[in-house]
């Protein structure tokens, strides 16, 4: 006689501390087995494209600070970018390295806490506390820059808001040459874990092709194996004068395109980062920062979408103008909103226990999901 | 690798009526203008044709084009009437690496899209948003709820330019 079955609905935060913020997953259950999971957000959405109607373009640069909190140098490099091909503002180049500078940091930073709190998430705690006293330094030198640790203000339309402290670059070279050693640390603490790789290799593959249509970014589509970098493929700033590599996933400890490769690539493209780093403090000139800053910022009527490589992949800023002090529009593709889309189907067939591995490997930020 | 004006050409020559104008005026980009019932066929065409492979939807946008007429409501509100709302959509071929930007315009009183949900995936919570904000139906998505406000917000669309705060949700006071 067959027994009747019925599906179970588990849900899974909005307080749950391996959601990474304020995030409700309804999850479908067959016994042990995942059928579904839907993700309901919003929990912080504060209205971030509303607010910006009423600002004036230089007032929005804050706003975007506090979407993705782990990456604000990012989002404001994705602001000014897109208002400066608006206004047709030519940066000077002391400007752009600078940038270029503060990003790669921010990059790793933020990685630093995906890959920290990815361990914690899977049961490693030691491996947390070590990313964090190494975001801790890059923090301290963000401070030095502009005073703020977390959100900066420091990127404004046509310059930054201070040029770089007089002992910047000798502490930004001291920071690499120690941070290189903490990496291979990493690596042997976690990375190549026999523990930490039975828990992630093979878990939540997602193939390429379902990764290109779901629209997902960054890391985590380089980890399905395509070769995707807009700092390479739509390039932006400077990006184009460095020499680094574009790291993609190989499926060398299982699948690609699993967890980890999501996690493993992290870890490359710090590497990398560090690599454009150093040739940007060896190569930067001199200069003002603030020659090319607008008195007032007044774009021309027309539309624009421009896109940065935010650590979390694609950071689009689609802007309206109509020709007044106020954006007509902002839009913004936060990379986060998208990849988190995908959840579902990687999801589908794994045990409860790894939907905690797989939401931490797509690495998502909820302040810039629910803006 | 093509251009916005000659993906423009095969696809006036494809669908004829149904594409609109071509608007570039630098330094804005590019964008093609075509009919809000037509989108999805003209979306599966410029994904599936071999030149064209535009396999990747960057990003969807609503926007309220508020240019309809200005009218008070009982309240002493000032609502707009008439006019049109829009959605852009910015795609782009990664193993071409060529972009396009499309633009449908669509009634404000009874604003409907044809949904491209079946074509990219993303286009999902992209539309749900456009949705919640502006309250653009997409004709034919499988789940066209709110995404970011309260599934039970009857305030109204929050993006549209006439959008007034409620004073109350559900009995409670909304601070401000």
């Amino acid at each position: 006689m067959a027994l009747k079955t019925e599906e179970m609905v588990l849900n899974m935060g909005p307080q749950h501390p391996s959601t990474h913020g304020v995030l409700r997953l309804e999850l479908v259950l067959d016994g042990e087995l995942i059928e579904n999971v839907i993700p309901h957000i919003g929990y912080l959405h504060r209205c971030f494209e509303k607010h910006c109607e009423a600002m004036t373009y230089p007032q929005v640069i804050p706003y975007t600070d506090r979407m993705d909190y782990l990456a604000s140098m990012y989002n404001e490099f994705g602001y000014v970018v897109a208002m400066e091909r608006l206004m047709n503002i030519e940066v000077p180049e002391r400007v752009q390295y600078i940038r270029v500078i503060m990003g790669e940091f921010q990059r790793i930073a933020s990685h630093l806490v995906a890959l920290g709190t990815y361990g914690a998430d899977i049961g490693a705690f030691t491996p947390f506390l070590f990313c964090f006293r190494d975001r801790e330094k890059i923090l301290n030198l963000f401070e030095i820059t502009c005073g703020a640790r977390l959100l900066y203000n420091y990127m404004w339309i046509g310059g930054v808001s201070h040029d770089l402290h007089a002992d910047f670059i000798r502490l930004a070279n001291e920071f690499i040459k120690e941070f290189r050693p903490n990496l291979k640390e990493l690596n042997d603490l976690l990375t190549f874990n026999q523990i930490f790789i039975d828990r992630t290799a093979n878990v939540g593959i997602l193939p390429a092709e379902t990764a290109i249509n779901y629209g997902i970014t960054g890391p985590n589509l380089r980890a399905s194996g395509v070769k995707w970098d807009l700092r390479r493929d739509d390039p932006y700033s400077i990006y184009d004068k460095f020499d680094f590599e574009i790291p993609i996933g190989k499926g060398e400890k299982g699948t690609t395109g699993d967890c980890w490769d999501r996690y493993y690539m992290r870890v490359r493209e710090m590497e990398e980062s560090l690599k454009i780093i150093e040739q940007a403090l060896d190569q930067i000139p001199e200069g003002d920062v603030s020659s090319a800053i607008p008195k007032r910022v007044k774009p021309p009527v027309g539309q624009i979408y421009a896109r940065v490589e935010n650590p979390r992949g694609e950071l689009g800023y689609f802007i309206i103008s109509d020709g007044s002090l106020n954006p007509y529009r902002i839009k913004v593709r936060a990379p986060s909103f998208v990849n988190l889309e995908v959840l579902g189907e990687l999801c589908k067939g794994h045990l409860v226990a790894d939907v905690v591995a797989i939401l931490g490997s797509i690495d998502i930020v909820l302040g810039e999901i629910d803006r | 690798m093509k251009t916005s004006e000659e993906i423009f050409n095969i696809l006036k020559e494809k669908f004829g009526e149904a594409i609109g104008e071509l608007v570039s005026d630098k330094p804005a980009e590019s964008v093609i203008v075509v009919s809000p019932m037509e989108i999805d066929k003209i979306c599966l065409f410029l994904r599936d044709e071999k030149d064209l492979e535009f396999n990747s939807l960057m990003n969807l946008s609503g926007v309220d084009d508020a240019n309809g007429e200005k009218v008070k409501d009982e309240n002493g509100n000032e609502i707009l009437k008439g006019g049109t709302l829009s959605v852009y959509y910015h795609l782009e071929s990664i193993s071409l690496k060529h972009k396009v930007t499309l633009k449908v315009s669509t009634d404000r009183e009874n604003p409907e899209v044809a949904s491209v949900e079946e074509i990219w995936r993303t286009a999902d919570w992209h539309e749900r948003e456009a949705f919640d904000m502006y309250g653009i139906k997409f004709l034919n998505h499988h789940n066209l709820i709110r995404i970011l406000m309260p599934y039970d917000w009857e305030a109204g669309y929050p993006l549209r330019k006439d959008y007034q705060n409620p004073e109350f949700y559900k009995g409670m006071k909304v601070p401000y």
